[in-house]
């Protein structure tokens, strides 16, 4: 229950992938006939993802290498190209590592950031986001959900904002793609970036979208490809695979946004009932459909993935121990928890192929995890013990 | 990433729990940084007849904190004090990189546990 780190790839999404590596090996930009099939696919996967969110046409989306080019093509190709109009850059404080680290990069180049604060929820503020809006602001970034503790943004009510001056405003949609609907038009977004492994998809491929009209650099130069945008060679067997899965993503959505909210509520409803001084993190119910992030007071996270691990459960946590780094979530903290609750969290994303069953084990398995490492931990309080 | 000696000591800790009458009690690391163990000891005839610990932390955290009970349990206060963080990740099997620094505290917490009876004794002779 670990789909936020990797969800396997659909074997219908295998079956159309496989014609493009054997057969049809042709580069679509060649003339010849060798070229014409893949050029084809490449347009027809191009024009399943315009349609899953929407976009106007489908030269506005741009294949790229994955989620993390997309990201930062958004957040450095808008900056460089509209300098000229201003140099300040907004985004939220839970945003992916790939936009933290664009934006500070950014700012070594001489742009102005400001990261913007969210509630205890892991709602963007929007107060500031009017206060902290001028003229000279050309971007805003705001993801669409966070895929650890689940929190959908108001992207339509961003949106107005950001548009009431003359921003753009571009949404990583990374955790959100594939699991809720998205409307470029509707929800007013500039630019959007979109994964194909999280809609089970090839890992390796992404797109950007790109509104018509919105003044953006490329960063990377050579051969044109991608209307000049994203230069080489198209990696066409992962990109036919990406379209298909955004193609049986478009169809499955209602379905499956309803059984995993569904099943997700009986796991977060399970595991808080059952266990004393547990606490749910994100938004109860405006959250994505697979994610059930949780915290338990008095212990690790690292130990309880251990423990779930020896019972045959692979899930995440927010805890520092499991990362490369030693500092918690800088999402969790973000949100207002204090480290000690930030390292007791634990996160549990479940994919199209777990079932009622398997949150019935984890259910039924946590009380006794959680009860055996509070009796270790000298932190529990003694009427817990019992 | 855990060598199997890790997790057997994380399935099964040895002296787990607290010592009620302890004549030394060591504390190091804090719940912020995520780890954080308290050592219990009980002293007859300049040994160490009893240990226990209660840890709150990481896999390793738990694992380290047990083997070094069991390396001290039965030493002399001076063998004691001369067991490492290196002994403790040493019998263990070794230890990821990263958890050597951050999860290792456990020949700290007993140190200082030692500390703390010799203290204690001083205290007691004044008096």
């Amino acid at each position: 229950m670990d789909n936020t780190a990797g969800k396997p790839v659909d074997p219908r999404v295998i079956d159309a992938t496989l014609p493009y590596m054997k057969a049809f090996y042709g580069n679509p930009s060649s003339l010849h006939f060798f070229g014409q099939k893949p050029r084809k696919a490449l347009e027809e996967a191009r024009a399943k993802i315009a349609e899953l969110i929407n976009a106007e046409r489908k030269e506005s989306v741009i294949f790229t290498s994955g989620a993390t080019e997309s990201n930062n093509m958004a957040i450095k190709g808008v900056a460089y190209r509209n300098k000229d109009r201003g140099t300040h850059i907004m985004t939220s404080s839970i945003e992916h590592m790939s936009i933290v680290n664009s934006c500070k990069f950014l700012k070594t180049r001489g742009f102005e950031v400001t990261f913007l604060p969210v509630d205890n929820c892991g709602f963007v503020n929007l107060k500031s986001l009017e206060k902290e809006l001028t003229d000279k602001t050309i971007l805003v970034s705001i993801m669409y959900a966070n895929g650890e503790i689940g929190t959908i943004q108001p992207i339509k009510e961003i949106s107005q904002i950001v548009h009431s001056r003359s921003a753009y405003l571009h949404v990583d949609a990374t955790a959100a793609n594939g699991q809720v609907p998205i409307d470029v038009k509707e929800e007013g977004i500039d630019l959007l970036t979109i994964s194909s492994n999280d809609m089970y998809g090839p890992k390796g491929i992404g797109a950007l979208y790109i509104k018509e009209g919105t003044r953006i650099e490329p960063l990377i130069h050579g051969g044109g490809q991608e209307r000049g945008l994203r230069s080489g060679t198209e990696n066409l067997p992962s990109i036919v695979g990406f379209g298909k899965a955004a193609e049986l993503a478009k169809a499955e959505i209602p379905n499956e946004s309803e059984r995993a909210s569904k099943i997700r509520d009986k796991l977060i409803k399970g595991l808080l009932d059952s266990i004393p001084n547990s606490f749910l993190n994100g938004h109860p119910t405006k959250r994505l459909p697979d994610n059930a992030a949780v915290r338990f007071s008095f212990i690790e996270g690292e130990s309880m993935l251990l423990s779930l691990d020896m019972l045959g459960v692979a899930a995440s946590s927010g805890s520092a121990c499991t990362a490369k780094t030693l500092e918690p979530s800088h999402v969790l903290l973000a949100t207002g928890l204090k480290h000690e609750e930030a390292h007791g969290s634990l996160l549990f994303t479940l994919g199209k192929q777990n079932t009622e069953e398997e949150v019935d084990y984890v259910i039924n398995i946590m009380p006794s995890i959680v009860k055996r490492l509070r009796a270790i931990s000298p932190l529990t309080p003694k009427e817990l013990k019992e | 990433m855990y060598s199997e000696k890790v997790m057997e000591h994380f399935k099964n800790p040895r002296n787990m729990g607290e010592i009620k009458d302890a004549d030394g009690v060591g504390t190091v690391g804090n719940p912020v940084c995520g780890d954080m163990m308290t050592i219990y000891i009980k002293v007859k005839d300049n040994h160490l007849e009893d240990i226990k610990f209660k840890t709150f932390g990481c896999g390793a955290a738990i694992a380290t904190s047990s083997m070094m009970t069991e390396l001290a349990k039965g030493k002399t206060l001076e063998e004691a004090l001369k067991i490492t963080r290196a002994n403790v990740a040493d019998a263990l099997g070794g230890l990821p990189p990263i958890k050597m620094h951050c999860s290792n505290l456990a020949a700290d917490a007993l140190h200082a546990a030692i500390e703390d009876y010799y203290k204690k004794q001083k205290e007691g002779t004044k008096k």
